[in-house]
């Protein structure tokens, strides 16, 4: 049953992917990028990362469909045909995709237990956060296993993620606000 | 969309439960999936939602753009002075265990008020940034 489900996500991803691509009108492809993040999402369900669902859904399928319809406010709703067709692009994009298949070879199967991401720090994690896997003393007991490593364990990660959030905001605060025509003169400045 | 009855009614009725859901991701991500990144995204979202049904004017009544780039800064300040809130206590910087009276206490207590941080910088960020797009107009 999952596997039909994997299926049918992906196949629906490649065919929302493809139809970005060659649409023209930037609007429909604005919300086909929102409806491929909202199929990511589903996959990454499916895998069981709900906190990565989570964020690509609210992220990825919101706040991004809404900022970049705000682009295509403020410029044009339909994309020009270029006045050539290169084979250059397409050449790069084939033989980046063969480098990261053949990286793929090399990975641990999905879900293996072996995988060296899971017997290297990850059971001294799950020892000292889940309470039913060690039953004595947890350092962090919380039940939520990836808010103990982002936000206790791996605490410095997420203050420097904080800070670069927070630097993006001010920088396209800065650069939106700054560049309205003629507001600088009114004021005087 | 000021004349149109059916946005209006029926984001009324979403918008509180998307800010109050928004509250749950937040306060509950020691216990289910969620945390500060997500809940922050969920709150601005229902700004968001506002501000597309009611205007920018009307929004920026409710959220003054002065104080949402005040308000940036304050999440990621909550959570750097946790940091130093844990050195004051005779640990680490951002060492949460010695916050609270036991260590797990500590650890609780430290992991919300840092994912707070984070929500209140992110819901910050996208709501200022939401508003900066809409107050422009194509010249």
């Amino acid at each position: 049953m999952i596997e039909l489900i994997d299926v049918v996500l992906l196949a629906f991803l490649v065919a929302t992917a493809v139809a970005v691509v060659l649409i023209r009108n930037l609007l429909a492809s604005v919300i086909l990028a929102g409806i491929f993040s909202l199929l990511s999402a589903g996959l990454f369900t499916v895998m069981d990362a709900v906190d990565v669902a989570f964020t690509e859904a609210a992220v990825g399928a919101g706040i991004s469909t809404v900022l970049l319809l705000g682009t295509l406010m403020l410029t044009t709703r339909v994309e020009r045909r270029p006045a050539r067709l290169s084979p250059l692009p397409l050449l790069v994009v084939l033989a980046t995709g063969a480098v990261l298949i053949y990286g793929t070879l090399d990975m641990p199967r999905f879900g293996d237990a072996d995988a060296p991401v899971h017997t290297h720090i990850a059971p001294e994690y799950l020892k000292d956060t889940v309470p039913h896997v060690n039953g004595s003393a947890q350092r962090v007991d919380v039940e939520n296993i990836v808010t103990s490593v982002l936000a206790s364990y791996r605490g410095y990660d997420t203050l420097g993620e904080t800070t670069v959030i927070f630097c993006a905001g001010i920088g396209v605060l800065l650069l939106l606000k700054a560049s309205r025509p003629g507001r600088d003169r009114e004021e005087g400045r | 969309m000021k004349h149109q009855i059916i946005p209006r009614v029926i984001a009324k009725l979403f918008i509180p439960l998307i800010l109050l859901f928004a509250l749950y991701v937040q306060f509950h991500g020691d216990f289910g999936p969620g945390g500060g990144f997500q809940a922050g995204v969920i709150f601005a979202a229902g700004f968001v939602l506002y501000t597309l049904i009611f205007g920018l004017a009307e929004a920026q009544r409710v959220a003054r753009p002065a104080v949402v780039e005040m308000v940036i800064a304050l999440g990621l300040l909550l959570y750097a002075v946790t940091g130093v809130a844990g050195i004051m206590k005779g640990g680490r910087y951002l060492d949460y265990g010695v916050l609270g009276s036991d260590p797990v206490g500590g650890q609780h207590l430290g992991i919300l008020l840092i994912e707070l941080g984070v929500g209140i910088t992110v819901a910050s960020v996208i709501i200022g940034i939401f508003f900066a797009f809409a107050g422009r107009t194509r010249s």
